[in-house]
């Protein structure tokens, strides 16, 4: 049979590797091997699907695959927790696709001196979101951001007790657990019924071992938390530092955390020009101002602008390289390796087609259309808000528990009519009972959540008869 | 007929558009993007919602973002990517250890599909089976090429895959009540440096194996550190010295004598896929980089994927969910009680799996063996031409072959000529390569490290050789040109000082005007 010569593997024509061989001075290529035990060599064949050489066949394979999906292209949407729907600007998409960033790794800052320059660009836009001096290269998600600001905040207060109030994501939560709760003990600080911070709990709470409150806002539920100075004032009377998740897509309109006294504020790039991808869009932010002792507690690269021997060029390089584990490896900070750079570059090219009005038009349009959706439901029968009184941004808890039907029973109804309902809340959070979270954002229409209204009210009514 | 390249490098210069920062291009009152209206109907119903938010929460003044016009963006951006030497672009042969293979087009557009953009991942499971199915059918393709039992796709790199073996060890010995007495992990020091550094954030104590006379980790050295205090090993076979332990097989059998656990960083799998596996070499689990090994592009540094595979005994312990498989459907199992929870969001970076998944079946059983036969084939035609080259050397071993990389060392060039390997790398910049030295610290002297992957073809290989023979002999003739590089790239020599500067890091634009620490 005759040998089949792969489009990605030039050097597999016969001739070639004799003449390599011969070059080499091996009889052939399995002799390269001779290093390798027999005892741990893999024998036979190994036993995966049959080759789809052809690019046709693999492309026809995978996108029938791909295609029994339904996007939320296709239903509406009302699903966030963390993964959001915006829309992306085909300038993102563009740039996001070009060989030269797609491809590129790890080169020095002169061969690669777009890379570094575009990912400066990028954490001096979201420097300006947030107004702050220092953001990171993205690490992992919001999650990892979050649960490094911890650590962090143990390292710069030489304590080791951290708080995280109730209503943050279960799922930060359990990234964070898994993160710190080995080398620390952490506490979780309760919500009252408005799903603000007990701030009594929080004062209980408040000694000389503890680091720092981290929260969310707006808050997993979506509540914006109205008290963040006085949680302020409590945790740096005390020592602590002041650890705020933040949905950057709030900030055209929402004051920055840095505005009510964060210290360390984390967050995720997805939303900012990256596609959901199945929660594969992720890319975690780390802020703060320009402390010293903060900024050699990141564990992240952290790029920094450099003059060159010739006047008037921008060079850039690693700031404060020794800090990372590539420089000292178990005595650097926490780790660092392959995260997200490139959701990073996406998110300043978002940030730069949105500019200062896109982004409060973006802030604008979400807050008025996902206050719409909330009023709306809030007055179906049966269905109430869960904090109905406490401002809330993008997204908002909805207790369907009157209506005597389930959230699963609710979703599993609006999915036949081609809806996404709110994330099920019922298993994480207990006490608010039968609630869903509904999250609207920009690419919402009255009509769509109209469509919603009509289809909660025909399925909540089918459940009276 | 090809043309030689061996011949001689190109008269190259990168693309050099002396574009400034974004900060000073737009103008006040462009826009690159307007968004949908809000109907006046909704408008009617909620009125001003801002003005009824708290004082403190609303924002007074609007961030001082750039105002630009659609095509300005673009064009920066552009121009950008053109001072950015992607792998698509060069013989990028010289970043050792990343595995710069080809990263086929076609799985580029097969992931440029609103049916996987634009999917939610709480989605109802009925809906993103096709995605769940490319998972669970990659799952089972690395099963195979490792031998271990069930694999997860959750980190998003090798490091947060080796984060998630330390958690993995840490619930594995603490649901044996040994939590607290095994306190130590071991690892080598040509390990890359997460196996050091993740571990440590799980509270381990590191213990660190450094090489014999072979090259490879010393087994006495290692006979010395095992304990009832041993959690496990973190280990890479071949490591970035592309120097195959053979004794490998011995090292996990003294680690599990002491109730350690062995897990096997295969960063480096790409030349030995299919050859041997974890499986054979009795680890307890492995991870693959699906961003090297597994063809996805590196990004600039991610989005990537480390995907770890475990033996059934450490399948209860991985991280929530498991795509699995009832029937013909396809579902996400939560209900893990022993797990070590969450490493990261969701599932994982879903499109990088597809790519990855994609990738495999491309090239089924034959093409997979035949990567890894090529890679080291590529691999030892280099080292045959490159230990030719006065002044290089392929330290630490005499070994005739290696697998898929070596670590080699410039230190006799250095000393006859006073350059060192991070002024050759610059130079290799002006002929259009990349070329690295290695991860700190040096223990191979003045080290650069050379995989060249199953991608590229022996003319492209003779080409690298040519633009490393023109740079070795300026470093004997004109060295002044070397030690002053790059030249032709899109920048010239960087002042570094400035970095390690509190008083002048300028880690943003508005820092850098803040401290006005320096001129440009």
């Amino acid at each position: 049979m005759k040998k089949i010569v792969h489009p990605y593997i030039p050097n597999s024509v016969p001739a070639v590797q004799e003449a390599m061989l011969k070059e080499i001075g091996a009889n052939s290529i399995d002799e390269l091997f001779d290093c390798i035990p027999e005892e741990i060599r893999f024998k036979g064949k190994l036993n995966v699907p049959r080759a789809l050489s052809s690019e046709y066949e693999l492309r026809r394979h995978v996108d029938s695959m791909l295609n029994r999906n339904v996007s939320c292209e296709e239903y509406i949407s009302f699903l966030g927790a963390g993964c959001y729907q915006h829309h992306v600007p085909a300038v993102c998409e563009e740039i996001a696709g070009r060989s030269e960033f797609l491809t590129a790794y790890a080169g020095e800052p002169y061969e690669d001196h777009g890379r570094f320059m575009s990912l400066f660009e990028y954490t001096s836009m979201m420097a300006e979101l947030l107004d702050v001096d220092v953001v990171n290269v993205p690490t992992y998600s919001w999650g990892q951001a979050s649960a490094t600001s911890l650590r962090m905040a143990g390292r710069i207060t030489k304590r080791d007790v951290v708080l995280v109030a109730s209503n943050v994501s279960p799922e930060r939560y359990k990234i964070m657990k898994n993160y710190c709760g080995d080398v620390m003990t952490m506490l979780m600080v309760a919500t009252d019924d408005k799903g603000l911070i007990d701030i009594q709990d929080l004062k209980n709470k408040l000694d000389e071992g503890v680091a720092g409150l981290y929260f969310e806002n707006p808050s997993y539920h979506g509540v914006l938390e109205t008290q963040a100075r006085e949680i302020a004032d409590l945790l740096h009377e005390n020592g602590s530092l002041m650890m705020v998740g933040v949905d950057p897509t709030s900030l055209g309109v929402i004051a920055p955390p840095s505005s009510y006294g964060a210290d360390i504020i984390t967050g995720d790039v997805q939303a900012l020009g990256n596609h959901m991808n199945y929660g594969g869009g992720m890319g975690g932010f780390i802020a703060s101002d320009d402390r010293e002792e903060i900024v050699m507690e990141y564990p992240s690269r952290l790029f920094g602008i450099a003059p060159t021997s010739k006047k008037g060029e921008l060079g850039f390089g690693d700031v404060a390289y020794d800090r990372t584990s590539f420089g000292v490896r178990e005595n650097g900070k926490e780790f660092v390796g392959t995260h997200a750079a490139l959701h990073g570059i996406v998110a300043g090219v978002y940030l730069a087609l949105m500019g200062p009005q896109g982004m409060v038009d973006l802030g604008q349009s979400i807050l008025k259309k996902s206050h719409y959706a909330a009023k709306c439901m809030g007055a179906l029968e049966g269905v109430k808000l869960c904090y109905p009184e406490t401002p809330h941004f993008k997204e908002f808890a909805v207790d369907f528990s009157d209506t005597g039907m389930t959230v699963q029973s609710i979703n599993q109804k609006l999915l036949e009519q081609g809806i996404f309902g709110g994330v099920d809340l019922s298993s994480d959070f207990p006490y608010m009972g039968q609630s869903a979270l509904y999250c609207v954002t920009e690419v919402q229409t009255k009509a769509s959540i109209d469509r919603l209204i009509e289809a909660l009210q025909t399925i909540l009514k089918g459940c009276e008869a | 007929m090809a043309m030689q390249r061996e011949q001689r490098v190109r008269n190259f210069h990168q693309a050099k558009w002396d574009e400034p920062c974004i900060f000073e291009l737009g103008t006040e009152g462009e826009r690159g993007q307007l968004l949908p209206e809000v109907e006046p109907d909704i408008e009617a119903v909620v009125g001003d919602v801002f003005a009824s938010l708290p004082e403190v929460l609303q924002r007074k003044t609007r961030a001082k973002l750039p105002e630009m016009a659609e095509m300005q963006v673009l064009r920066h951006y552009l121009r950008m990517s053109q001072a950015t030497l992607g792998a698509d672009l060069n013989v990028d042969i010289g970043q050792g250890t990343c595995t710069m293979k080809y990263s086929p087009k076609v799985n580029e557009r097969i992931v440029r599909n609103h049916k996987l953009m634009e999917t939610h991942p709480l989605q109802d499971e009925s809906t993103v089976q096709g995605t769940l199915e490319a998972v669970y059918g990659l799952d089972e393709i690395l099963q195979e090429i490792s031998g271990m039992n069930k694999f997860t796709f959750q980190p998003g790199g090798g490091s947060q895959a080796i984060l998630t073996i330390a958690s993995l060890m840490k619930a594995y010995h603490e649901a044996n009540g040994e939590g607290d007495q095994r306190d130590e992990i071991i690892t080598t020091i040509f390990s890359h440096p997460s196996n050091a550094a993740a571990p440590k954030v799980k509270g381990y104590k590191v213990v660190t194996l450094y090489y014999d006379e072979h090259g490879v980790p010393d087994f006495e050295a290692l006979k010395n550190a095992v304990s009832e205090r041993t959690a496990g090993i973190f280990i890479t076979n071949p490591e970035d010295t592309g120097i195959y332990n053979d004794k490998i097989k011995e090292f996990t059998r003294v680690v599990h004598e002491v109730g350690g656990l062995c897990a096997y960083d295969q960063a480096n799998l790409n030349g030995i896929m299919g050859i041997t596996r974890a499986k054979e070499a009795d680890f307890d689990m492995c991870f693959f980089n699906l961003h090297k090994t597994f063809s996805a592009p590196h990004g600039c540094g991610g989005p990537a994927c480390g995907a770890l595979g475990v033996t059934d005994v450490l399948k209860p312990f991985l991280p929530v969910p498991l795509v699995e498989k009832t029937g013909s459907a396809y579902t996400l199992n939560y209900d893990m009680p022993l797990s070590i929870g969450k490493i990261r969001g969701f599932i994982g970076v879903t499109p990088v799996i597809v790519k990855a998944y994609a990738w495999a079946r491309s090239l089924g059983a034959e093409g997979l063996v035949e990567a890894a036969k090529v890679a080291v084939l590529n691999n030892n035609y280099l080292l045959k031409h490159i230990r030719e080259i006065p002044g290089a050397s392929a330290p630490l071993s005499d070994v005739k072959y290696r697998i898929e990389q070596v670590r080699y060392s410039w230190i006799d060039l250095c000393e006859e000529t006073g350059v060192s390997t991070h002024d050759i790398s610059l130079r290799m910049a002006d002929y259009g390569f990349h070329l690295w030295s290695s991860h700190h610290p040096f223990i191979v002297p003045e080290p650069f490290t050379i995989e060249p992957t199953e991608s590229y073809s022996k003319v492209e290989l003779d080409e690298y050789l040519a633009g490393l023979r023109q740079v070795v002999k300026e470093c004997r003739e004109t060295p002044e040109v070397v030690k002053t590089a790059p030249h032709n790239s899109v920048i010239h020599r960087v002042d570094e000082s400035v970095l390690d500067d509190p008083s002048k890091w300028a880690i943003t634009w508005r820092l850098f005007k803040k401290k006005q620490g320096f001129e440009l």
